[in-house]
């Protein structure tokens, strides 16, 4: 059942379910954020519409630069801005940032300490007709390597908004990863929210949990999915979503690891490098159990629809499915 | 900023002496860094810490001072040297540098040396760090800021299309506040500039994208300084300073040559040659006697 303490959408498995990009959530938090401290300034690469930034650009003119189709630049120049006091969030599309500048990242906003947000969106293979290159699946494993980096990927539009006013007043640099397609509504207003903490969202009505999946992004939802079919089979799962990839919540991983003894990670990601990796490794010094990885497979994107995309690259609600079956084989006795 | 009286020009002449001394004497403890570049922006680094900038050594972190932002990282000793002796930190702590748990990293990295303003290396980032900062001057300030940002580049890093993006951006926004110095040493790690990769006239292209240009020997004082004044004049566009200077400047082997871009070209003759060119700063080529005589 959906965990009654989370106050999630209960209409998430509907049809009509509403659906809204989590890019928008990210407009909607930057807008507030820009309200509520004047130091919060932004930055584009000539997307500023597509981004969602359009909403603080027009409030706050003055505090908008359009730096046009220049990813490096954009890094930079938002670097030497958190140097006089700023605030800056960065936007462009996940594949040219931080996909373009990463060294930029790295040197002159991680490795310099200048608090820096970077936004990018049009994350994973849900771009949909655009093709491969615009398609980002490197992005998380490209920032989580990064010290001194918070990772942050929402699995809805209304996480995306909390996610965003969090990371305004929070002190590390950080990557927050959003979508480009409209997607299923899981949270509410009322649903916590705290960067570096992980959320039970979906538990057994009673008894432990046979199986834990582990997911990210808008693909929550479709995890969601999968443990309430499986409840109506007698299957008991629960599902974590992981928001903050980075700090990851080693706590609520373990503690899911040692209750299932099997895990499975789902991201709209490689799985080499991405949320598997870090549930990986954190388990493997903490509580090490069977892991299954729904993710890409070491393959780049190409055109289509969102939802063939992710059938096409196993990350459907079939696959979850397989991938429970798989792991329960492989569960410690 | 006032024009420089004769006593002044003598005094400047010392200090960037005595910074070339420890900047040799930085790189043969070291036994590894660049040479060319330090010695040869020594005279800029001494107009600006002694002269020009509004700072202060007592309060590094003083908001209101001027910013300096070095983009080459690699010619750092010049900065550290130049810190040094402007009272930042212990003359004698330059000989830590690049060693382990030394606060003077080989490339200057802020969370051991929190006063320097940025931490740099990799080339062709400094100029739009500049350029945030100038923005973000604007902000808080206005267009009748008196802080200014200066940028200190080499022309190698001219290659770099991080560069140009920053001067594209600095000409569209019309920083005042922005002044960018160009260290046009012609030299680059595999050799000249403009057989490594022809940067040609700099000055003109700068001018082309909107930005207010100078050309000055880059070891006359009274060229820099005038230039500096030039700059601070001008309301409407950021500046450029392209700096003609003569790389590995005040030791005679040293000079004009690439190959000394780096630490060691000869081996081990080395050491021999950073005594010989310690003997020749010393003795200021020739003209004073050394202390050690």
């Amino acid at each position: 059942m959906l965990n009654p303490t989370q106050k999630l959408n209960p209409k998430m498995f509907n049809a009509d379910v509403e659906q809204l990009p989590t890019r928008n959530g990210f407009g909607e938090g930057l807008l507030q954020a820009g309200i509520d401290d004047e130091r919060i300034v932004a930055l584009c690469a000539d997307l500023v519409e597509s981004t969602k930034m359009n909403l603080f650009a027009d409030k706050f003119p003055k505090r908008y630069i359009e730096i046009g189709v220049a990813e490096q630049n954009l890094a930079t120049v938002a670097s030497g801005m958190a140097a006089m006091g700023k605030i800056p969030f960065i936007s462009s599309y996940a594949m040219f940032s931080p996909g373009r500048n990463w060294e930029q990242i790295r040197t002159t906003i991680a490795y310099n300490d200048r608090k820096v947000v970077i936004v990018g969106s049009h994350a994973g293979v849900s771009v949909g007709p655009d093709g491969g290159t615009h398609q980002a699946i490197e992005d998380i494993a490209l920032m989580r390597v990064i010290p001194n980096m918070v990772v942050v990927s929402p699995c809805d539009s209304i996480e995306a908004k909390k996610a965003t006013i969090a990371l305004a007043v929070s002190k590390e640099p950080a990557y927050l990863r959003l979508a480009r397609e409209k997607t299923p509504i899981i949270t509410t207003p009322e649903t916590p929210f705290e960067l570096g903490k992980g959320n039970l969202v979906f538990i057994p009505e009673q008894g432990l949990a046979e199986v834990g999946i582990i997911a990210t992004g808008p693909l929550v939802h479709k995890a969601i999915v999968v443990a309430r079919e499986m409840e109506k089979v007698g299957r008991k799962v629960k599902v974590l979503n992981i928001s903050t990839i980075k700090p990851l919540d080693a706590e609520a991983v373990t503690a899911l690891a040692k209750e299932a003894r099997c895990i499975i990670t789902v991201e709209e990601h490689q799985v080499i490098g991405g949320l598997g990796s870090a549930v990986a490794e954190c388990l493997a010094q903490s509580y090490p159990v069977p892991i299954e990885f729904i993710g890409v497979q070491n393959k780049f994107g190409q055109s289509g629809t969102p939802e063939e995309l992710i059938e096409h690259y196993g990350m459907g609600v079939s696959h979850i499915k397989e991938a429970v079956e798989k792991v329960l084989k492989r569960k410690i006795k | 900023m006032q024009n420089l009286s004769d006593q002044k020009i003598q005094d400047l002449a010392i200090h960037a002496n005595d910074i070339r001394v420890s900047i040799v004497e930085m790189l043969l403890a070291a036994k590894s860094g660049h040479t060319a570049g330090p010695l040869g922006m020594a005279d800029i680094f001494t107009l600006l810490y002694f002269h020009t900038m509004k700072h202060d050594p007592k309060r590094p972190d003083w908001a209101d001072r001027d910013r300096l932002v070095l983009s080459n990282g690699h010619i750092c000793p010049v900065l550290y040297a130049t810190m040094a002796h402007r009272g930042y930190m212990p003359v004698k702590e330059l000989l830590t540098l690049r060693q382990f748990g030394s606060r003077l990293q080989g490339h200057p990295h802020r969370e051991f040396m929190p006063w320097v303003e940025n931490s740099s290396g990799p080339l062709g980032s400094g100029l739009s760090q500049a350029v945030g900062m100038a923005l973000a001057d604007r902000i808080d300030n206005g267009v009748n800021s008196d802080k200014t940002i200066y940028a200190l580049l080499s022309d190698g890093e001219h290659d770099e299309g991080n560069t140009w993006e920053a001067v594209l951006l600095a000409g569209k926004e019309k920083l005042r506040n922005l002044i960018a110095i160009v260290d046009r040493n012609n030299i680059q790690i595999d050799g000249y500039t403009e057989s490594v990769m022809p940067l040609g006239d700099l000055a003109l292209k700068y001018e082309n994208f909107g930005w207010h240009t100078q050309e000055i020997d880059g070891h006359n004082f009274e060229e820099i300084n005038n230039a500096i004044n030039q700059a601070k004049a001008v309301f409407d566009k950021p500046s450029v300073i392209i700096a003609r200077t003569i790389p590995g400047r005040g030791v005679a082997m040293f000079e004009r040559d690439y190959r000394w871009h780096g630490y060691d070209p000869n081996g081990k003759s080395a050491v021999a040659d950073y005594n010989e060119a310690l003997k020749e700063l010393r003795t200021l080529g020739g003209k004073i006697k050394s202390e050690h005589e």
